[in-house]
């Protein structure tokens, strides 16, 4: 009993630590429940999607996939031309995402091969790849769009004639999907939004991985996951699933990127897609994945109580010091600092076991 | 032709492309109206500026630790240097050298605690290099907000506490380095001290790798098995390796800081490794291994591409392209080098 609680905790020990900090900050902060359970309601909805859409690489082994501003990008892009041709509502959203996809399908097939090459160092590669391709797609939005690209709305295009403003208000899908099936409840004084039609395509998602683990495609993800030459000697085509894979991920970050935007209701052209990843993957983290295993569990765990702190820390931040704008860099080192350690703890734990292993080959029981 | 297909194998497509480049704007420039000489001067300025920023790559390459994507840690050391300076009103020559005295020990200190870390994470250094960096720079805007400052022309001027996030290095020690023995001729300028000075951090290194340590240090990181086998302490030569890395790169800022004229701090550092490890990469470095040349082809490649493509390609097709030309050079010549299949494995 003494040592399943011990493991529990240990196993756990990143979302307790979280725990305890927000329940230090809340009274802090002074925010009522009613504030907090709406903002947590709305980031959930927000952001739980592209968290969502990180499991799948994790699952192939190809850890933290921070290739997922691709998929962003491709989001946006189809945000662009859904706004561009004035489709409002539901069908603006899915217009959207049928744009995106193809997009999000090519880029996610580039990056898979690129990863390819890079195997062992996934990570740093599709970190690089993200700053290329946010390159490429500067170079798309800024230049290609209104010039090359049908791009033609005045809202849209920059008053030099082409190129995308930095700032894009989406006009009519603003909440198009959250309000769809709006609930509402009241939680003291306080009127509670819950957006059902969200939180249904959020569950449909987690259904799908849910079944896609039990087919023979995500089988064959775990096992190369677990170990990528026996996986090859069992004759599962690697490259190929791992190109699979990162094709899944980023087409479902670019789904994430439209429902997070349409939330928010305006479109940094230039720096949307830049936080998403190092937030979402943040995120994750901090609901107590790690590089090599993540849950469902872990990605609504770890919405929640990220974007607890986000909320909380820069009022409690200015309540203790007097200064927001601490509060405000300590959740940016949070951000950075969970992922720094993570990866830490992951790479210690791998080198402590290769060594074991090599001791193991010697002969030595101790050492 | 089969010697000529050999060197383009070695030198890589992206470098050559890079180079033919940067050709056809230094000769595009005087028929678009650019002025050579100061695009020249502009460039040769980048340079120093820049240089022993990409310095401060080597030693951490050369023992196998991958590029220093946690260059900002070493920024910071450099940055605390050069606050104490200006706040003891330190000038001229003496408050450059008072902030290398302190920032060297510092980034020694620092790199010293980044190496117990890395030594920890063998063959994943890179990735965690950039988030420990990154957190590190996150942490240090807390700092600058608290620590206790009192030089007006530092702190915010409201609220009396709290550093600004640019200081101006003017009547302290502006360009001490830049301006010793400068030439000036019309549009050119060339700042002598200062690349004396990039001389000088050149050779020490050289001269190190020449040494005994140096020697085990590069050893360890061609082999590391072969290196532990012939009885060399490799976790020690890592250790050293990260602490000259991060020093050098505290050096660096500084030297950096005096000839652009401002200190900035808070999210300033961030993204300062991205170039400096684009241009040793460009300079002909690989993953695991870096010369002293691959740091001034590299510098001098990479500077002059980002002072040449705004004059020129503005003057050409009169938009500004060089942000996102910067933005693919430099991760592009990243992403060349990460996916490169070594042909002797390590």
């Amino acid at each position: 009993m003494m040592n399943r609680l011990k493991q529990f905790l240990i196993s756990n020990s990143v979302p307790i630590v979280f725990v305890g900090l927000s329940a230090l900050a809340i009274p802090i902060s002074g925010y009522s429940a009613g504030y907090l359970v709406q903002e947590m309601i709305t980031r959930l909805a927000r952001n739980s999607f592209l968290v969502l859409s990180l499991l799948i690489p994790i699952m192939a082994g190809m850890g933290l996939n921070f290739g997922m501003v691709l998929g962003a990008m491709a989001g946006q892009i189809g945000l662009i031309f859904a706004i561009n041709w004035s489709v409002v509502g539901i069908p603006g959203l899915v217009l959207a995402s049928l744009i995106s996809m193809p997009i999000a399908v090519f880029l996610g097939f580039v990056c898979g091969n690129v990863l390819n090459r890079a195997k062992g160092r996934e990570m740093v590669t599709s970190y690089i790849l993200g700053f290329f391709t946010n390159g490429v797609y500067q170079f798309v939005v800024l230049y290609a769009m209104g010039n090359i690209l049908p791009v033609t709305s005045p809202q849209l295009i920059l008053s030099r004639g082409y190129g995308i403003r930095n700032a894009v208000t989406l006009t009519g899908l603003r909440l198009a999907l959250d309000r769809a099936m709006n609930f509402q409840f009241k939680l003291g004084d306080f009127t509670v939004n819950m957006p059902i039609g969200t939180f249904l395509l959020i569950g449909v998602f987690c259904l799908f991985i849910l079944w896609f683990r039990g087919t023979k495609l995500g089988q064959d993800m775990r096992a190369i996951g677990q170990d990528m030459a026996a996986a090859d000697s069992a004759g599962i085509a690697v490259e190929r699933t791992r190109v699979i894979a990162i094709i899944i991920s980023t087409v479902l970050a670019a789904f994430g990127q439209v429902i997070f935007l349409q939330n928010i209701g305006t479109m940094n052209t230039y720096n949307s897609h830049e936080q998403t990843g190092m937030f979402s993957i943040a995120a994750l983290l901090i609901g107590g994945a790690t590089i090599s295993k993540a849950s469902i569990s872990n990605v609504f765990i770890g919405v929640t109580l990220f974007h607890l702190m986000f909320v909380v820390s820069p009022t409690a931040g200015k309540e203790l010091i007097g200064q927001a704008q601490l509060g405000e860099y300590f959740r940016v080192f949070v951000s950075y600092g969970i992922i720094a350690a993570a990866l830490v703890l992951h790479a210690w734990k791998r080198l402590r076991e290769r060594q074991a292993s090599r001791r193991g080959l010697r002969g030595e029981t101790q050492g | 032709m089969d010697r000529l297909k050999n060197f383009i194998e070695d030198f890589g497509w992206p470098r050559i492309i890079i180079g033919i480049f940067l050709l056809c704007l230094f000769i595009t420039a005087p028929f678009v109206g650019v002025r050579v000489g100061t695009s020249i001067s502009d460039t040769l300025v980048r340079v120093g500026m820049n240089g022993v920023l990409v310095l401060a790559m080597v030693p951490m390459v050369q023992s196998g630790c991958g590029l220093n994507f946690g260059l900002p840690l070493g920024i910071i050391a450099g940055l605390l240097g050069a606050t104490t300076s200006v706040q003891f009103g330190m000038k001229g020559l003496l408050g450059i050298l008072f902030a290398f005295s302190i920032a060297i020990p510092l980034g020694l200190a620092f790199g010293f605690l980044y190496a117990q870390i890395l030594n920890r994470v063998k063959g994943e250094e890179m990735m965690i290099a950039t988030y420990v960096g990154f957190s590190s720079v996150a942490l240090m805007c807390m700092a600058w907000l608290l620590l206790p400052f009192s030089s007006p022309v530092m702190i915010w001027g409201y609220g009396g506490s709290g550093l600004r996030t640019t200081i101006s290095t003017d009547g302290f020690w502006n360009h001490v380095l830049s301006d010793f023995m400068s030439v000036q001729a019309g549009s050119f300028y060339f700042p002598t001290g200062m690349f004396l000075f990039f001389v000088l951090m050149l050779t020490v290194v050289w001269a190190f790798f020449r040494t005994k340590t140096g020697t085990a240090m590069t050893a360890v990181g061609s082999n590391p098995e072969f290196a532990r086998a012939s009885g060399i302490d490799v976790d020690r030569m890592r250790t050293i390796s990260v602490m000259l890395s991060t020093a050098l790169g505290a050096i660096g800022i500084i030297v950096y800081q005096q000839s652009f004229g401002f200190i900035q701090l808070y999210m300033g550092p961030l993204y300062m490794a991205f170039p400096a490890v684009a241009a040793i990469l460009l300079g002909g470095a690989s993953v695991n291994k870096a010369s002293i040349t691959n740091v001034v082809v590299g510098t001098f490649l990479f500077q002059g591409i980002l002072t040449m493509t705004p004059s020129v390609i503005n003057n050409l097709i009169k938009t500004d392209m060089s942000e996102v030309i910067r933005i693919i050079v430099s991760n592009g010549m990243i992403l060349y080098a990460l996916t490169r299949k070594t042909r002797v494995k390590r």
